[in-house]
Formats: C-alpha cells, sequence, structure tokens
C-alpha cells in the first residue's frame, strides 16, 4: 500500500511543479503542432495519407523526447534525485511516478495534437488511437529509465535520443500499423507485448542504474 | 561499375580477411605502446630501489659518524 | 599434445586459424555450387555465420551484464564490454557482407525486404548507442550498472524488433526480392556448421585477446600509479 502511495506522491509532485513552473507542457504543445505544420510542407502534393500517419508518428517520438528530457531536469538540476533515492521507499517508484507524469504531459498534448493532425491531414479510428496510447504507455516507459541513465552524462540532451529511437522502433511500427493496416489488431497486440515487456524490465532495472 | 558476381564473391570474403589483418595490426601497436609503458615503470621501479638503498646506506653511516 | 593446451589462448587461436582455413576451402571450392544462384551464393557461407556470431556475441555481452547485476562482481563489466564491442564489429561486418549479397542477387547495395537486414541494421544502432552511453559517463559503478542494463535491453529488442519487422513488411514495401530456402545439400551442410564453428571461435579468440590487452593495460596503470 505504501508502494502505491508513494508512487502516487511522487507523480503528483511533478504535474503540481509542471502546473506552477508551465514550461513543458506548453513547450511539448506547440512543437507537436509545429511540426505537423512543417510536414504539411515537407509532403509533395499526391502522397497518400499513409505518408502523413507515418509523420504523426515521428511527430509523437520526438515530442515525447521532448517531454522526457525535461522531466529529468529538474532532478538532476537540484540534486532531487539523490534525495529520493535516499529517501526509504522502493526506488522503482521513482520510475512509476516519473513515468505516469511524463505519460499525462504526452496524453495531454495529443489531446491537442490528435484533433490537428485529424483536421489537417487524414482521419483517426479507434485503433489508430489504441495505438497511440499503447505506444505512449511504451515511450515513457522505456524512456524514463533511459533519461535516468542519461541524466548523470555531461552530453544528456544528445545522448537520449539515440538511447532511445532504436527502441522506438517497434513502436512507430506498431502504431502505423495500428492506423492504417487492416488487420490493426495484430499491431495493438505488438505494442501491448511491447508494453508488457519492456515496462517490466525498466521498472525491475531502474534501482540500478540510480544507485552508486 | 559492374562487378561480377565472383568479384563480389571475393570483395564479401576479402572484407571479412581485412578485418581479421587489421585487428591484428590493432593489436601490434597496443603491444609497442605497452611495451614502452612497460619499460618506463621499469625505470621508475630502479630509480625507486636505487633511492631506497642509498637512503639505507646513508642512514647506516649517520649512526657510524656519530 | 593435451587437452589444456587447447584451452589455452593460443591453442585456440591455432584452432580457429585451422578451421577457417578448412572453412574457406570448403566455401569456395568444395561445396557444389548452387544451380538458382550461382556462385553468389557462396556468400552465404560467410554472411549467415558473421550474423549468427554477432548475436552469440551480444547474447555473451548479455549474459556477463546479468551477472555484473547479479553478483556485483565489477571485473564483469570489462566483459559485457568487450563481448558487446565485438558483437557491434560482427554486426557492422554482417551488414557489409549483406550488403554484397544484396548487390551480387539483385543488383541494389541495400534493401529493406530482407528482414535480417533491416533487424541488424537496428540492432547497429541501438550497440552504437551503447558506446556512446559508456563514453559519456565517468567511470565506476554507475556507469558499469547502465551499460548492463542497457545490455540486457538489447537481447530483449533482438525478438520484438524481428517480429516488429515481420509484421511492418505489410504496409512498407510488397516483398519484391525473395531468396531460395536453403534447400542444402549434404556437403553444403557441412560447409555451413564448419564455417559457422569457425567464426564463432574465431569471434572468442578475439574476445579473449582483447580482454587480455584492456586487463594489462588496467594493471599497468595501477602499477603506474603505485610507483609514482
Amino acid at each position: 500500500m505504501t508502494y502505491l502511495t508513494d508512487v502516487a506522491a511522487l507523480t503528483r509532485k511533478d504535474l503540481r511543479v509542471e502546473l506552477r513552473a508551465r514550461d513543458t507542457l506548453p513547450a511539448m504543445l506547440l512543437f507537436v503542432l509545429s511540426t505537423l505544420v512543417v510536414f504539411h510542407f515537407a509532403l509533395p502534393e499526391g502522397t497518400g495519407d499513409d505518408a502523413a500517419y507515418g509523420l504523426l508518428w515521428v511527430a509523437i517520438v520526438f515530442t515525447a523526447l521532448l517531454g522526457l528530457a525535461r522531466a529529468w531536469v529538474p532532478e538532476h538540476e537540484h540534486g532531487v534525485l539523490d534525495g529520493l533515492v535516499l529517501a526509504p521507499s522502493d526506488r522503482s517508484a521513482i520510475w512509476l511516478g516519473k513515468t505516469l507524469a511524463t505519460l499525462a504531459f504526452l496524453v495531454a498534448a495529443q489531446v491537442v495534437a490528435l484533433p490537428a493532425f485529424v483536421v489537417f491531414f487524414a482521419p483517426l479510428d479507434l485503433t489508430a488511437l489504441a495505438g497511440v496510447l499503447l505506444a505512449d504507455i511504451g515511450i515513457c516507459a522505456v524512456g524514463s529509465l533511459m533519461a535516468a541513465m542519461a541524466a548523470s552524462s555531461r552530453s544528456r540532451e544528445v545522448l537520449l535520443p539515440l538511447l532511445v529511437l532504436p527502441l522506438a522502433i517497434p513502436l512507430i511500427v506498431g502504431g502505423v500499423g495500428a492506423a492504417i493496416s487492416p488487420e490493426g489488431e495484430r499491431y495493438l497486440l505488438l505494442l501491448a507485448l511491447y508494453d508488457g515487456i519492456f515496462a517490466v524490465l525498466s521498472w525491475a532495472s531502474f534501482e540500478y542504474v540510480v544507485t552508486e | 561499375m559492374n562487378w561480377s558476381q565472383a568479384e563480389l564473391v571475393a570483395a564479401a570474403y576479402g572484407v571479412v580477411f581485412v578485418f581479421v589483418l587489421v585487428y591484428v595490426a590493432i593489436i601490434a601497436a597496443k603491444l609497442v605502446r605497452l611495451q614502452r609503458e612497460t619499460t618506463e615503470l621499469l625505470a621508475l621501479a630502479r630509480g625507486r630501489e636505487a633511492a631506497v638503498r642509498r637512503g639505507a646506506a646513508s642512514a647506516a653511516e649517520a649512526p657510524g659518524e656519530a | 599434445m593435451s587437452t589444456s593446451l587447447i584451452r589455452t589462448l593460443p591453442g585456440l587461436a591455432a584452432l580457429a586459424a585451422g578451421l577457417m582455413g578448412l572453412a574457406i576451402v570448403l566455401a569456395l571450392i568444395v561445396a557444389p555450387e548452387d544451380a538458382d544462384q550461382g556462385i553468389s551464393q557462396r556468400i552465404f557461407y560467410i554472411h549467415v555465420p558473421i550474423a549468427l556470431t554477432a548475436y552469440f556475441c551480444f547474447g555473451l555481452g548479455a549474459w556477463k551484464a546479468l551477472l555484473l547485476l547479479w553478483r556485483g562482481d565489477e571485473r564483469y563489466d570489462l566483459e559485457s564490454y568487450v563481448a558487446i564491442h565485438q558483437g557491434t564489429i560482427f554486426g557492422a561486418l554482417t551488414l557489409i557482407t549483406g550488403s554484397i549479397w544484396a548487390r551480387a542477387s539483385w543488383d541494389v547495395w541495400w534493401t529493406w525486404s530482407s528482414n535480417q537486414l533491416v533487424l541488424f541494421l537496428v540492432l547497429f544502432l541501438f550497440y552504437c548507442a551503447y558506446f556512446m552511453l559508456r563514453f559519456s559517463l565517468e567511470e565506476g559503478a554507475r556507469r558499469a550498472r547502465s551499460s548492463a542494463v542497457y545490455a540486457l535491453f538489447g537481447v530483449v529488442l533482438i525478438p520484438i524488433s524481428f517480429l516488429a519487422i515481420r509484421l511492418a513488411e505489410d504496409f512498407i514495401h510488397p516483398t519484391v526480392f525473395t531468396r531460395e530456402g536453403p534447400q542444402m545439400t549434404g556437403t553444403m551442410f557441412a560447409t555451413f556448421c564448419v564455417s559457422w564453428a569457425a567464426l564463432t571461435l574465431l569471434a572468442y579468440v578475439l574476445y579473449r585477446v582483447e580482454l587480455a590487452g584492456k586487463r594489462l593495460d588496467a594493471d599497468l596503470r595501477e602499477l603506474r600509479e603505485v610507483l609514482l
């Protein structure tokens, strides 16, 4: 029971910090909208809807990276992470709290971005939306762990995308497939499998990454 | 450039062969570097030993004079 | 020759050299030429074993990483790193020989419809990022453990990526290029096995050599600190 309260406390902390500072979420929102507009100019006339779905996923991944990078900056800069690690709670609770908070930001940004995409480009059905949600979970889970790894390095802004992008490839396949394939359920299964395996793996290995 | 099939097969095997040779070259360079370091450290160790012996010798003299 | 001589590094290296020589003779001369693909099929004898060896090295790296996290012995960090280093090199060789084979079979230097090649490209990127991670963290227990976790993620990524790439075939490219599955004769299969054994042993020998070199480096550094 205390584990879940710890997680809730940590998530609430991040959400409250963001509500006060209001820098991460607007940045993510503006970034994803600007990217969508750029894509309009990047796609030549006559390319089908399918290309647009691919670019949507590029936009989502990079917006997520933005959110992930911002999520760990205060931890590292103010030494909060060391304090959290010393706290008597299970360290994996830090990861879970962080992941849930980042997920909240990503979903919040998508609440605006996805309707914009539908208006600018192409429709999204229920399978596509389920794909977006499942992939969000995957990328936040894995990304939180990678961001923690990169947090103590000198080149963390560059390192985080390098670490996350290869891992994000199955998610992109799943998301795009869910959107455009007639057999979208198979891709949802792939995403669910990815989430299951990598979330558990990230949760279990977070402890090893942050302790000295 | 038009490659014949036989040339490509030779290229594939050749790449692996060259890789092994490059590896040998890298190890040879490392060996040279390790050799240099060991000689340096050996000189340091000998210097230390001589200093210790000189120190012991002068310590043996001083009580002898006093 | 006693068995302990074989187990020493020079013994293993000599065995690897012998097997490689045998493999090359078998692959280029003895094995019968494939009726459909002609001489370019012979690349199979070196490309596929190299790919399998790369997997072996990544697996070895992940195993050592698991041992590091489980037993906490710092020694495993270097062993994991060297294994992954070997795996990445063999991965690059897989991509190069695969590209040459694609050129020989279909006249293109790259194709997205070869699942194995695409998988290796993804893995290659992943493990290159491993080195980026290592070089940007300071030496210590934290770096060792982060590298170990990342190495474990790598092997889990292999089957999942493969599944994803298989599914991606449906909407990325129609499969234009196919290669006949190996309906190998006995000689062909034997050649493949010899080549596979030779390359795996070669990778292991190189792994041991590199490990010994790095340990020597560390010992000399320690000696220097004692003497200065």
